[in-house]
């Protein structure tokens, strides 16, 4: 066997860099911010890939994620995408088959089951090295496996299994056989050129030919197994052509361990972005932008544009219609989005749609919105509220506080926060008093943070915070618009709409009862 | 082989009419079934279809038509509805297969009965299940063939003995096709056939090794005739023998028994999917002869009702579109006369060159009858077949539509003059030039000024454009703004009203009058005066 000189490339971490300790379990932040349902989603179906642990990592070195956003880009070219999704379907196969040979009774079917299983390996080895060679590949990881492909496709090895697979195939495929059944008497010879009866009745009846009638779906059994009288009937062919059945028993010996290891890697590592794309493809073709954020080191500026929630996107497009898309920034001094407005108005999505976008970014994948400018954050804290607690408003607070208290301690500048309807069942006083002790905590800290509350008066506590309102339709207060907007934090606004729309302002009233 | 009764270069859609039978006999026999997936009820049909049925009282006519035979009605449904656009080749070409079968009407009803055995014959739609296994269905295609054999045969014979007597050139299109097609030397082959897979030699197929070695792409062949001849015996003796590998299964081994069924079924396959495929070709054939008969099969059962009652008919003489002719002797509501015991009264008119015809007059007093035996003659004419009255002639029209006053408009209360309009609208958006448009008493949701101004400009606006339109009315302004521009281009009916208040029901020409007498109804209704009586108004001069 050829020595190869290439160090294993992987797709998805680049070589000069440590790789991330993979998790097995999900971050904590991962029901709050529905990403388990965007993960779920992607690998439905790849299963056997065991990819959760790639969704669960997210990277901490940004040239790990430009590594990754570069394969992304080019596997988001239709030409490659096309190439690696045949070979995926292909390797699929490939194992399929050789679960068959693994399994199966009778002797000749399993070097049958094997030759399958090679063959198919070739040809999509082949075609993989073939399609992207004629590509324009821009990311060194694919550049890197693209190098190792050009250099195992013309091994000795690989040429050897492939032309012996081609040539049995071929004697194999030439062979038509002649059975003859009468009663229990089965005679097994080769085929002499008679006719096809069934055409030559389709032929007398042709004449009466109206339409198409629909054909028959017949049933049969169509399990891969043999029973006894169907192997009987192989051993009959086997006998008619003893020379290419010997050689097909030859094969198998001699090409045990085929699939090259770097091989059955790609073919893992490909269906992370294969299954990241497939995912966000429905939402492309409705119209929704993404974008591949641009990674800074520090968090100072962040913001995108035109960011949606990616369930909740899901969702809407799937049932035929589309979310609303929201910008956010937080620039210089600016630390944290304080988002108010009224209920149903977007603004739990819109805290979500921020915290997906940082995990999102930090897998290297293209993330919601037209342009956007992320960091990395070491790590993400949720606080959503989780419905009604069972011991009460004061347990409920309790459970607050001591969560708060853990964020606190845990989190660093470097982190991203996403607070969610805090306090939301205390006193409105105590709400306030509590909300700006943290407040000032977290604007002390530095973390982006995002809050979101229905208390006005955080918004414009200092030049730290920036406030975001939920808007409503002007004409008709009832009809959200899930439209986020930069704005002051105005609780008025939304009586005042409703109070005109049944003309109830001041100079209405006054207008009205003019004579 | 086709049966080009109805179009000289186009099949009717059988397929359809077999479905929507199907799905009208569930329904009669108040089956609840799911709505058969294929069957769309409005194929073909003019998107103003119900509005037809309903406005011009169609349905007595489809079921004097049918008398039962749901092949027949929903045919004929079809064909008349669709009529709305007609071509005059098609209309000679129909009146002519009609003619024949007017003359020769036992024929006709004798190839009618072929069709109607084979397609309500049992056989061939209950496979079920079984339908998923060659056996089955190569033993019921077998036997559906061998039933099928006796019509096919009958068919020759029919054909045959009465050739000559049909001139219609689609009838004798059809007649030369089954000579050609159903020999007594190709019925003899089919028989042969049909004996042959029995398989009283067993079976000899062959195949390919596919994935896993499993046998693919089965074929059936012939067995080969058992050699008897001595040159044979010389052959089996000294030409070498190719390699035979045989084995024979124990009578024990069940298993190894199923295995060899399923061999044998798989090989049969494609020649149980040709005789299956054949068998529902030649089904096919019939349900194809029973849809073009349907039409001429209900045309010669209206004629018999129509005649019992001592009703005339005659064929029509279409006319092109251009020439606006409308001119009859005799004319009478079918649809009327089919449903009451007393005569009806018939009517006359010559109104060649008018593009409006305004009908006014009392209440009850025939005008809305007179409307529908308009309509109805027009669509019988443009379908082919023969006419309600002694002698009629009309220009070909390029779309039927019709506007009548509804039960719906009543009872929604809100918003019912708007709901006229957009029934209106709807309607102006597939006018057409050469289009004609029957009104009964349209916008009378509204009052009598502002339902006159929009029918004004209505009529105007679609009659400039070559529509036709007969509009009955009751508003006297409406009538009365067209006769004063003169009487050239319009032509005004009015129901006769006898000095005593008696309605004759017939429609005379006359200028507008002011009243419309529903007063007079009231009184025979209730049998007593309401006070002041009015006398006719004196028209204006």
């Amino acid at each position: 066997m050829e020595a190869l000189t290439f160090a294993s490339p992987s797709v998805l971490f680049p070589l000069d860099t440590p790789r991330p300790t993979l998790r097995v379990d999900p971050p904590p932040y991962f029901p709050d911010l529905f990403l388990h349902q965007v993960v779920n989603a992607i690998t439905a179906g790849r299963e056997e890939y065991d990819l959760n642990s790639f969704f669960y990592t997210p990277l901490t070195d940004v040239s790990a994620v430009l590594y990754r956003q570069e394969v992304m880009k080019d596997i988001e070219d239709l030409e490659v995408y096309a190439q690696l999704t045949a070979f995926a379907s292909a390797m699929r196969t490939v194992r399929e088959n050789l679960a068959h040979a693994q399994k199966t009774y009778y002797e000749r079917q399993q070097e049958r089951w094997f030759l399958d299983a090679v063959s198919t390996y070739c040809d999509a080895v082949l075609g993989l090295t073939q399609g992207l060679s004629n590509t324009r590949l821009r990311s060194t990881g694919l550049v890197a496996f693209r190098n190792f492909l050009l250099h195992y496709t013309a091994s000795a090895q690989f040429l050897r299994l492939r032309e012996e697979a081609l040539q049995l195939r071929h004697l194999l495929s030439s062979i038509r056989y002649a059975v003859r059944i009468h009663g229990l008497r089965v005679e097994v010879r080769a085929y002499a050129g008679e006719e096809d009866y069934s055409a030559e009745i389709t032929r007398t009846f042709a004449r009466f030919r109206q339409a198409d009638v629909p054909g028959y779906n017949f049933l049969f059994k169509d399990s891969p197994e043999m029973n006894h009288v169907e192997a009987q009937i192989l051993d009959g062919v086997a006998t008619l052509y003893p020379e290419v059945f010997s050689r097909l028993a030859a094969f198998r010996q001699v090409h045990r361990a085929f699939v090259d290891p770097t091989i059955a890697v790609f073919d893992r590592e490909a269906q992370f972005y294969l299954g990241y794309l497939d995912y966000i493809a429905p939402l492309k073709q409705a119209g929704l932008p993404f974008c591949y954020p641009h990674i800074t080191e520090a968090s100072s500026r962040i913001y995108a544009r035109q960011c949606f929630d990616l369930v909740l996107a899901t969702k809407l497009v799937r049932e035929g219609s589309l979310p609303v898309c929201n910008d956010f920034a937080l620039d210089g001094p600016e630390r944290m989005l304080v988002v108010t407005g009224p209920n149903q108005g977007g603004k739990t999505t819109f805290a979500r749609s921020i915290g997906q976008l940082h995990h999102l970014a930090a897998l290297g994948c293209p993330v919601p919105g037209t342009e956007a400018q992320l960091y990395l954050p070491d790590r993400i804290f949720t606080h959503f509220e989780q419905g009604e607690h069972p011991e009460g408003v004061v347990g409920k607070l309790e459970d607050d506080l001591l969560r708060i208290r853990e964020i606190l301690a845990d989190a660093t500048s470097r982190s991203l926060l996403i607070i969610n309807e805090i306090f939301s069942s205390t006193s409105l006083h105590d709400a306030l008093f509590l909300s700006k002790r943290i407040v000032s905590a977290i604007l002390d800290l530095g973390a982006p943070c995002v809050w979101v509350t229905f208390l006005d008066e955080l918004a414009s506590l200092n030049e730290k915070t920036v406030s975001m309102v939920a808007t409503v339709d002007p004409h008709n207060p009832e009809v959200r618009t899930f439209r986020i907007e930069r704005r002051p934090a105005d609780g008025l606004a939304y009586a005042m709409t409703l109070a005109r729309k049944h003309r109830l302002t001041y100079e209405m009233i006054r207008e009205r009862l003019r004579p | 082989m086709k049966a080009r009764l109805l179009y000289p270069n186009m099949d009717f859609d059988w397929r359809w009419a077999q479905l929507a039978a199907a799905e009208r006999a569930n329904r009669r026999a108040s089956i609840r079934s799911r709505q058969l997936p294929d069957v769309d009820p409005c194929a073909g049909l003019p998107p103003n279809a119900e509005d037809l049925q309903r406005d011009l009282d169609l349905a007595p006519l489809f079921s004097a038509m049918a008398q039962d035979d749901d092949w027949i009605f929903e045919v004929s449904r079809r064909v008349l509805l669709e009529a709305v656009q007609a071509d005059l080749e098609i209309i000679w070409y129909r009146q002519a297969v009609l003619q024949d079968c007017l003359q020769q009407p036992d024929v006709a009803r004798q190839l009618y009965t072929l069709a109607v055995e084979v397609t309500e014959g049992r056989r061939g739609h209950h496979l079920g299940v079984l339908s998923r296994y060659p056996d089955w269905v190569l033993r019921d295609a077998l036997e559906t063939l061998m039933d099928l054999l006796r019509p096919l045969r009958a068919l020759h014979q029919l054909v045959a003995q009465y050739a000559p007597c049909f001139r219609a050139e689609g009838w004798k299109q059809f007649f030369t096709t089954i000579q050609v097609n159903l020999s007594a030397e190709y019925l003899t082959e089919v028989e042969g056939h049909l004996h042959e897979l029995k398989f009283p030699h067993g079976v000899l197929l062959s195949a390919e090794l596919g994935p896993a070695h499993k046998g693919t792409r089965y074929r059936l062949h012939r067995v080969p005739k058992l050699r008897r001849g001595l040159w044979d015996w010389w052959r089996d003796l000294f030409e070498a023998k190719p390699p035979v590998y045989r084995f024979e299964l124990s009578p024990r081994d069940e298993a190894g028994a199923q295995a060899l069924g399923e061999l044998r079924s798989r090989a049969i396959a494609s020649a149980a999917e040709a005789l299956g495929q054949a068998a529902s070709h030649v089904r096919d054939f019939f349900a194809m002869l029973r849809a073009e008969l349907a039409f001429y099969i209900g045309c010669l059962n209206l004629h018999e009702a129509l005649t019992r009652r001592g009703y005339h008919t005659c064929f029509p003489q279409p006319a092109p579109v251009s020439e606006h002719r409308l001119s009859f002797h005799g004319l009478y509501d079918v649809s009327l006369a089919l449903t009451v015991d007393r005569p009806v009264i018939p009517n006359d008119l010559h109104a060649d060159g008018k593009t409006l015809l305004m009908i006014t007059g009392p209440n009850s007093g025939g005008k809305t009858t007179f409307l529908r035996s308009l309509g109805i003659a027009q669509l019988l004419m443009q379908a082919g077949a023969f006419v309600p009255a002694q002698s009629f002639t009309a220009s070909l029209c390029s779309g039927l539509f019709t506007h009548f006053r509804r039960e719906e408009d009543i009872r929604l209360q809100s918003g019912k003059f708007d709901g006229e309009l957009a029934r209106m609208s709807v309607i102006v958006d597939h006018l057409r030039s050469g289009a004609v448009l029957l009104c009964n008493e349209s916008f009378s949701a509204t009052n009598e000024r502002e339902g006159s101004e929009i029918a004004r400009q209505l009529i105007q606006a679609v009659t400039e454009l070559g529509v036709r339109v007969y509009f009955v009315t009751h508003f006297y302004e409406l009538a009365r703004s067209f006769y004063e521009k003169g009487p050239e281009s319009a032509c005004f009916l009015r129901a006769e009203r006898l000095q005593d208040g008696r309605r004759t029901y017939r429609i005379l020409k006359g200028e507008p009058l002011a009243t419309t007498y529903g007063e007079d109804v009231y009184r025979r209704i209730f049998g007593v005066s309401c006070g002041v009586s009015h006398e006719e108004t004196p028209t204006r001069t």
